[in-house]
């Protein structure tokens, strides 16, 4: 029943709160979130300096629709990328930054589940594709690096979120569901194949 | 091209619709799909958040993915009719409708990795023209997200790994691997659009046709749709459910097309469509006037 009382995660992210999160635990999360793609990925992977202050914070895997109207930034779509890609770049930006939470989508494994043990951070898995729901929980958009060297889409968005809807994905154990989800689902896979009927042209 | 304008406002109003309106045969899947999760599921809770979402970008006149995607138009003209204006006038409207916001800027330039502000690029938006005997154009356009283009696999039969022969057994061997090796990652619950032969290349273009296809319809083959409602069957059976996390609905829908193939090769194609499943048509007279909406 975990989702009928979600666990509430507000910024900063400290040791106490992400610690006591527990995989499949449905979360809302508040505060200041850090939005970062491949290319940044890439570029504090290799040592790049970073213009914010990521400790205890947290870093949401999107990629932003966002227009200048009125002389300031608006969020038109909001949902998060694969963070799949960004699996192998992970473990060290956690470890030197001192980062929390990443917030995406989409598988991780031992990898990330072994950094997020030792680094005492969190995997929550939003909803892919859900940019609109997404977006209307931005409630500002405080400040944009990196818009001309990645692009807007690459950017690194300093956005002010508020109750943001997410699931627990990898835990601080190092638990991980989407890990468990696809074992229990290859061996479901394995049964069909046995024990179905074959097809016939 | 005369009637320039005219033709940029139909297709930009195709756009705009692809992209804030997902078509009705995908929303009504969508709501079976979350009667059928358990109450206080995290399948129902993710399915819930999609409906609002869908909802939500109708209303908001807004995108409903923030991955504008691959953007494919799939013409079908009068014989004659002049398929380089209609391509031009297209890319403007493209243009047009990143700088509205109702696409991201989504196009990157692979070897200087630049983004492109306008989508309009080599390579973007793709087209495929057909000429027919027919006095209008129908134009039918999908947005393709990356996480579902990610997705795709292609087999090559047979295949020791899967223990999968030349036959449609061996062709169910590998989807029902590649639901299990895709997982919640192209945004679950999608539809799979496969193709039984053809080349390397034809193949996963034949298997994208598929996703033109109404998520409800059923092949005109025979042994096709038989294969169709097993694989959906068998999906729920995986329980890898919405976004991976668990849950019956793990397709909406699975398409299956053939095309003939090499004595040497025997291709299995699968393309994966999210959710978010962005793909409406039109009906427009060789002047540009909206005729009526496909879908």
């Amino acid at each position: 029943m975990a989702i009928l009382s979600p666990r509430r995660l507000i910024y900063p992210f400290t040791v106490e709160q992400v610690y006591s999160l527990r995989t499949g635990q449905f979360v809302l999360v508040s505060g200041l979130v850090f939005t970062g793609r491949d290319r940044l990925h890439k570029y504090l992977y290799e040592g790049g300096a970073c213009p914010v202050n990521l400790r205890e914070g947290a870093i949401y895997h999107c990629g932003p629709v966002v227009i200048r109207e009125d002389n300031s930034w608006k969020v038109r779509a909001a949902g998060p990328t694969t963070s799949t890609r960004e699996e192998a770049y992970l473990p060290r930006i956690m470890q030197e930054h001192g980062v929390r939470v990443v917030i995406g989508k989409g598988s991780m494994g031992r990898v990330m589940a072994k950094a997020c043990h030792s680094a005492g951070c969190v995997y929550l898995h939003a909803v892919g594709g859900a940019a609109q729901v997404l977006a209307d929980r931005v409630v500002a958009v405080k400040a944009v690096h990196f818009g001309e060297q990645f692009g807007l889409t690459e950017a690194l968005w300093e956005l002010e979120i508020k109750d943001f809807p997410a699931v627990v994905a990898i835990d601080c154990r190092g638990r991980n569901l989407l890990q468990r989800v696809m074992n229990s689902s290859a061996r479901a896979r394995d049964k069909l194949l046995e024990s179905g009927e074959k097809v016939v042209s | 091209m005369k009637n320039h304008s005219q033709w940029e406002s139909s297709l930009f109003e195709l756009i705009r619709r692809t992209s804030v309106d997902l078509p009705s045969d995908v929303e009504q899947a969508i709501k079976r799909a979350y009667t059928a999760e358990p109450g206080g599921s995290r399948g129902r809770w993710v399915l819930e958040t999609i409906l609002e979402n869908i909802r939500k970008a109708r209303n908001q006149d807004a995108p409903i993915c923030q991955d504008t995607g691959t953007l494919c138009f799939s013409f079908q003209v009068p014989v004659g009719f002049d398929t380089n204006a209609l391509a031009a006038v297209t890319r403007v409207a493209v243009a047009k409708a990143t700088r509205m916001g109702y696409l991201r800027q989504n196009t990157i330039d692979t070897l200087s990795g630049e983004s492109c502000p306008t989508n309009v690029a080599h390579g973007s938006p793709v087209f495929r023209f057909e000429q027919c005997a027919r006095s209008t154009v129908d134009v039918r356009l999908i947005m393709k997200g990356g996480g579902s283009e990610n997705a795709g696999r292609q087999y090559s039969l047979p295949d020791d790994r899967l223990g999968a022969g030349r036959d449609l057994e061996g062709v169910r061997k590998c989807l029902l691997d590649a639901i299990v090796s895709i997982q919640g990652n192209g945004c679950s619950p999608g539809v799979l659009g496969v193709c039984v032969g053809g080349d390397r290349c034809t193949g996963c273009e034949h298997a994208k046709h598929q996703f033109l296809r109404k998520v409800d319809d059923r092949s005109e083959v025979k042994v096709l749709a038989r294969l169709e409602e097993r694989i959906l069957k068998e999906s729920r059976l995986l329980g890898v459910g919405p976004m991976g996390l668990g849950g019956n609905a793990t397709l909406l829908g699975v398409k299956i097309g053939a095309l003939s193939r090499l004595p040497a090769s025997f291709f299995v194609s699968v393309s994966y469509m999210c959710w978010a499943f962005r793909r409406r048509g039109a009906l427009i007279t060789t002047k540009g006037g909206l005729k009526r909406w496909l879908y």
